[in-house]
């Protein structure tokens, strides 16, 4: 008797707290979205008052409180601003330097690190210890030597500076194929092996089809790194017509800083292309992150 | 290794041996070439640089030590590595703070974390020269959005980037903005925290307070020493921010130590005096990176194996 009506008791107990509990989970998940949604918004608010404001005419920017989406949109802004320097061509510069310099990385990086994971050999643990080395490496360092080396050689004013670089390899890119490349099992090359396949061979047919995801990443990171770079295509082009988006960008801040709108208009030509990357490569974006990580284990 | 232990000293094997080490070389060629021609190669003839005075024109005259005693004379070389420290001892921990906190938010069992993960991911891939153009405008005193949000809590309008004392506070609160990159690996380590670890100490009594600074906390410490590093390397390096949005102003408050070698090296082309400060901020970060990597057995916790 004693135990049969324990066990109801017990039961009713049990259930209760469970209640309590999954209320409890469900009021803290309740405030946790309310909080990672006022953070949120906060990230995104300078991006909704760049497109506001490069859709406004002077006054309706300078009103307070702000008028977040203009009751007259002016799209035409973003046809002046094409009026007052060549835009288009900077875009097309920035796209062809960023082809240029991403392909020669993805490229060299691949062949580096099939030498360190895919060749025994003594020493690719010492050029490992290199590559980690130069990605802790503070690049300032080489700044002004190799300005001058690229002034002895007559490439400032030309692309050279900026991609040429890019085709022996990129320690980070060298490191994220390695540890990529180390997942795959070496019963494969020696297949390949047995079949005569030279090392080249084996990059080409069994290798890299594997590999598929790690180019993504490197080959992503590598445009954006390209797109986004300021310092360089600042010191070595000089003639407006060889700029750069972001050179351009400078330029007309430079230049037109008073009209908001249009800066703003200009602003969102320049952040649009990176975005696109982002939301078409989103999850090859993710995992390049999450591996750069590794780095530190 | 299992093949050099396996391998006898028959030359048939060594020929082998040797035929893969030189695969194994040609391989790596590139990038060998690469860091003798852009790494090495450069830092030592910056290093002969540094005893030069050279405006790229005129020929080269050799000064000695001149340059690396004109870093102790002049104000502004002083007053960039000052500055540099300061936004570099304040912002990475910050950085760290808030993007290990919103890892942490984001780790829970929630729906909806894709799209949150990438609202606080998007600032992060904006071209540094765009950001730079929309934060001068959202820290403008009299129209920008910052101060019109204080305004609703009664805060009178701030100067940000005219006024010296409150120019760093201002770069620093900018470069929270794009902390993504960061959250997203602080995320990864969270994840890879082992469920077995965190499950035995909820049986054996522990709440989840305790089990966060017990299990959690040690076991990301490789990824937190990580984004520690990577942070100083890269926030002792800043740049465009300053070029762009104050260059250097207001008073020097935002000379940072990367734009003063800018201006030496590409303004006043005095290469010399460029070369000795670029060797001065690199040995200050090495010097930061060799203490880490020092203190990082007090703290640092590898799993072995």
């Amino acid at each position: 008797m004693e135990l049969a009506q324990a066990t109801p008791a017990h039961k009713i107990g049990m259930g209760g707290m469970l209640q309590s509990r999954h209320l409890r989970t469900k009021i803290s998940h309740a405030l946790l979205h309310v909080v990672l949604l006022v953070l949120g918004v906060t990230f995104i608010v300078p991006f909704l008052w760049v497109a506001s404001t490069s859709l406004k005419l002077p006054g309706q920017i300078f009103i307070s409180p702000i008028e977040w989406i203009p009751k007259h949109p002016r799209w035409e802004n973003y046809a002046e601003i094409f009026t007052y320097l060549p835009f288009h061509r900077f875009v097309l510069n920035s796209f062809f330097l960023a082809i240029l310099e991403s392909s020669g990385a993805v490229i060299a990086s691949t062949i580096v690190a099939y030498g360190m994971s895919r060749i025994r050999w003594s020493g690719r643990e010492v050029v490992f210890g290199l590559v980690v080395a130069t990605m802790m490496l503070p690049g300032v360092i080489t700044l002004i030597p190799t300005f001058v080396l690229f002034k002895r050689l007559g490439w400032v004013g030309t692309y050279y500076p900026l991609w040429v670089p890019a085709w022996f390899g990129n320690a980070f890119f060298i490191f994220l194929m390695r540890q990529y490349m180390l997942t795959i099992p070496i019963e494969l090359d020696e297949a390949a092996k047995i079949d005569g396949a030279s090392h080249f061979r084996t990059l080409w047919q069994v290798i890299v089809p594997l590999c598929g995801p790690a180019l993504a990443t490197i080959a992503i990171f590598a445009v954006l790194g390209s797109y986004n770079s300021f310092m360089l295509p600042r010191i070595y082009i000089s003639q407006t017509s060889m700029y750069t988006i972001q050179l351009g960008l400078q330029l007309f801040q430079g230049r037109f800083g008073n009209f908001w709108h249009l800066v703003m208009a200009a602003s969102m030509i320049s952040i649009l292309p990176p975005i696109i990357l982002f939301f078409v490569a989103q999850k090859y974006f993710v995992q390049g992150i999450q591996l750069s990580g590794l780095a530190g284990r | 290794m299992a093949a050099t232990a396996i391998s006898s000293p028959r030359p048939r094997t060594s020929r082998l041996q040797r035929r893969e080490f030189l695969f194994g070389l040609l391989f790596v060629s590139p990038f060998l070439i690469g860091l003798m021609l852009f790494w090495l190669g450069p830092m030592l003839y910056s290093l002969f640089l540094v005893t030069q005075k050279w405006n790229m024109l005129a020929a080269p005259r050799f000064v000695g030590l001149r340059n690396i005693q004109y870093i102790f004379t002049d104000p502004l070389s002083g007053k960039a590595m000052i500055n540099t420290a300061f936004y570099t001892f304040l912002g990475v921990p910050l950085h760290l703070i808030v993007s290990f906190s919103l890892a942490v938010l984001l780790n829970q069992p929630i729906r909806g974390r894709a799209l949150y993960r990438t609202l606080y991911y998007l600032p992060a891939i904006t071209p540094a020269v765009a950001s730079a153009v929309v934060w001068v405008r959202i820290l403008s005193s009299q129209y920008g959005i910052l101060n019109e949000l204080l305004k609703t809590f009664g805060i009178a309008p701030v100067a940000w980037l005219f006024n010296p004392p409150y120019t760093k506070p201002a770069f620093i609160l900018m470069s929270l903005w794009s902390i993504g990159p960061q959250m997203i690996i602080f995320l990864a380590g969270l994840q890879s925290v082992p469920k077995e670890l965190l499950e035995a100490a909820e049986i054996d009594g522990a709440n989840a307070w305790r089990r966060f600074w017990r299990i959690t906390v040690p076991m990301i410490t490789p990824v937190l020493f990580f984004n520690l590093v990577v942070g100083i390397i890269g926030s002792f390096q800043v740049f465009t921010a300053s070029f762009i949005m104050t260059n250097g102003g207001p008073q020097d408050a935002t000379l940072f130590m990367v734009l003063y070698i800018f201006r030496n090296g590409f303004e006043f082309f005095d290469m010399g005096y460029a070369a000795a400060l670029s060797w001065l901020l690199f040995c200050v970060i090495m010097v930061f990176t060799a203490i880490q990597f020092r203190m990082s057995n007090r703290w640092v916790y590898y799993e072995v194996g």
